[in-house]
């Protein structure tokens, strides 16, 4: 999938500017932050949870080569087959061949973020098969070509009309705006596809180690559907998703809905274990887990760890001031917010994504929300140390640096141009008093006017007072 | 060296030597988990996440409970039930019961119940030979006889009581908590999405 996060700042402004988006983003506010403050108060206990579940991810990483075999045995054991994808090419081959070897024409696929890292929709379809996206949200992008702009609410950035004109183009029914109408024909439009696909692909929010489950959090119930009609099941997961035991699994099944929609659980929790059993009329015949690592195990040794932990629930997004002001698509690429700041970088290179550690204020709101406990201001901070080490700031402002720096160590030059640069500010803004535009430095005036200086530096002004 | 293995080498070259931190102590429920009846929170927490609810002094009564609620809500009385339930006196109520896998075209779909959840007011359904998933899934409305005595605190007790009952795990375990819904159009939220639309537990004994 292309990445457009060395542009954030460019997409930022029309973000901005775009004032369907502004009303769009002003309901997350009401509808997410305050849904998950309602739903912490209401459990008590919410801290110590968040503490359980920061151990829990922590103890999952700290042994994630045992965890992942131990899954790998028994999910094998109860008849699934377990493969290793190094990278999202490999993901996607692996999912082809599964196809062709199952003879699939048509899949359908329930909300799975893993596989728009991988851009498997494009990988499949190019070799022909059909991919029906079947969340409400992931059915309206996909027929407007668009990516999600959250990872659980994935088409925040559009209004009913906009979802009426594609249903009407596409749909040819009576034209409705009205949320549940919309709703109802989505469900009569993809009901038969359930039934007509031979394979159905999902994400995995957890992976349970001593059973060899995959565990899915759904409110809608095509990932019921998805993982329950067609005769082939495919599950992606990256491989930081296993967890040890299922009480850890019952932790985080606290953890989870809270965080993101502030439901005390999704409308379905569902832990699927092995292939269909001799006596059933439905389940899968056949259950493929594949696990991706593109680049996890390489975070997993780094300084950028802590976002293993991971739970994607979305609520250090809901929390930012920035995604709350400039929404999920400026970030470019999979993930946004606090985590895909990090997570962006982490898994394309800083050098594709240097402008998104700097998409922060900074105000912990991350770090306070997250049900994990991942210090995100920290890890962004650590990014942008490495942007600056790594030599990935514009030009203009190492080179400004760099002199900055010389000057700051030989105080005779840096009190002369002291004075001159004092003297240019006085000038600057002597006839309103505030200084408006400064050469070199427009882009910090655009938004700023600050007060005319008196002309001299602080050493002038010293050396006066004291009579010398 | 196969893919399996590269990623496990740079897995184990990243955790090796680490310490594990130890596992936390308490797992903290929702308040009230550990002090309220759990029937009564039950019911509480399941009507909170829209299902409806019923009594029936036993299984025979049940399919009675059954032709009221369909008869009230306006409903047909043609059903799909889980082929578990199959022998209950189904026609002497009323209701023309097909114990079969459900069809697109089903209304009504019955199933029984695991056991309910007290945390949350979840019901949990185990797949099976009798006990079909889609019954729960995919008629409009899906119709839940639960067992009054199998009403768990929270998950961990609904695990133990699966382990306790199955050994290992059965295919999928289904937790449910009311009728399915959205909210991605507008962050409005709507009941019935590609799930039931209605979700109505009797509970029987």
């Amino acid at each position: 999938m292309e990445v457009t996060s060395d542009k954030f700042r460019a997409a930022a402004a029309r973000s901005l500017a775009d004032t369907q988006l502004q009303r769009a983003l002003a309901r997350i506010p009401e509808r997410f932050v305050a849904a998950r403050a309602r739903a912490a108060a209401e459990f008590g206990e919410f801290e110590q949870l968040r503490a359980a579940g920061a151990a829990i991810r922590e103890r999952a990483l700290a042994r994630l080569d045992v965890l992942l075999e131990r899954f790998e045995a028994e999910a094998v054991c109860r008849g699934a087959s377990v493969h290793w994808a190094v990278d999202a090419a490999e993901a996607n081959r692996i999912v082809l061949d599964i196809a062709r070897g199952h003879g699939v024409r048509r899949i359908v696929k329930s909300k799975s973020m893993v596989t728009e890292e991988c851009a498997l929709n494009d990988a499949l379809e190019a070799a022909g098969l059909a991919v029906l996206e079947t969340d409400l949200g992931e059915y309206i992008l996909q027929l407007a070509r668009e990516r999600p702009s959250h990872i659980i609410a994935p088409v925040i950035h559009k209004n009913r009309e906009e979802v009426t004109e594609l249903f009407s183009a596409r749909h040819r029914r009576p034209r409705s705006t009205d949320i549940a109408a919309l709703c109802q024909e989505a469900r009569e439009i993809l009901r038969p596809q359930f039934f007509a696909a031979d394979m159905g692909i999902s994400g995995a929010n957890f992976l349970v180690a001593e059973t060899g489950s995959v565990a899915l959090f759904t409110n809608e119930g095509n990932g019921r559907l998805v993982t329950t009609l067609p005769r082939v099941h495919v599950a992606i997961a990256g491989i930081e998703k296993v967890v040890e035991t299922l009480g850890e699994l019952a932790a985080l099944a606290r953890l989870l809905p809270r965080s993101a929609t502030g439901q005390a659980i999704s409308n379905y929790f569902t832990l699927l274990t092995g292939v269909r059993g001799a006596t059933e009329s439905d389940g899968p015949e056949a259950f493929h887990i594949v696990l991706l690592d593109n680049g996890r195990s390489r975070l997993l040794g780094s300084e950028l760890r802590p976002i293993l932990r991971c739970i994607r629930c979305g609520a250090c997004l809901n929390h930012c001031p920035v995604y709350q002001t400039v929404g999920g698509h400026a970030y470019g690429w999979v993930y946004p917010g606090p985590m895909g700041a990090v997570w962006t970088p982490a898994l394309v290179g800083l050098e594709r994504a240097r402008e998104l550690p700097e998409a922060a204020t900074f105000c912990g709101q991350c770090q306070v929300a997250c049900p994990v406990m991942i210090p995100l201001p920290d890890l962004l901070r650590r990014l942008r140390t490495r942007t600056t080490a790594e030599h990935l700031r514009p030009a203009r402002e190492r080179l400004a640096l760099n002199l900055w720096g010389y000057a700051a160590r030989h105080p005779r030059l840096y009190a002369l141009l002291a004075a001159f640069a004092a003297r240019v500010l006085y000038r600057l803004g002597r006839r309103r008093g505030w200084v408006r535009w400064l050469p070199l430095a427009a882009g910090w005036t655009a938004t700023r006017d600050f007060p005319a200086g008196e002309g001299r530096t602080a050493r002038e002004v010293l050396r006066r007072e004291r009579g010398g | 060296m196969s893919m399996r293995e590269a990623i496990l080498t740079r897995v184990r070259a990243a955790t090796a030597g680490k310490q594990v931190p130890p596992a936390p102590e308490v797992i903290p429920r929702a308040a009230g988990t550990l002090t309220e009846d759990p029937l009564v929170r039950f019911r509480r927490l399941a009507e909170m996440s829209g299902s409806t609810l019923d009594e029936a002094a036993s299984p025979a009564t049940a399919p009675g409970r059954v032709a009221a609620y369909l008869k009230d809500a306006g409903l047909t009385c043609a059903a799909v039930v889980w082929p578990a339930l199959a022998a209950l006196p189904w026609t002497a109520a009323g209701i023309a019961a097909e114990a079969r896998a459900p069809q697109t075209t089903d209304a009504i779909g019955i199933t029984g119940a695991f056991c309910g959840i007290a945390e949350t007011g979840t019901l949990l359904l185990l797949s099976g030979g009798d006990s079909p998933g889609a019954t729960s899934l995919v008629p409009e409305t899906h119709i839940a006889l639960l067992p009054r005595e199998r009403i768990m605190r929270d998950l961990e007790a609904a695990f133990a009581r699966v382990r306790a009952e199955h050994g290992s795990l059965p295919r999928a375990l289904a937790f449910i908590s009311g009728p399915s819904r959205t909210a991605d159009i507008e962050q409005t939220i709507v009941i019935g999405a590609h799930g039931p639309k209605r979700v109505h537990i009797i509970l029987v004994g």
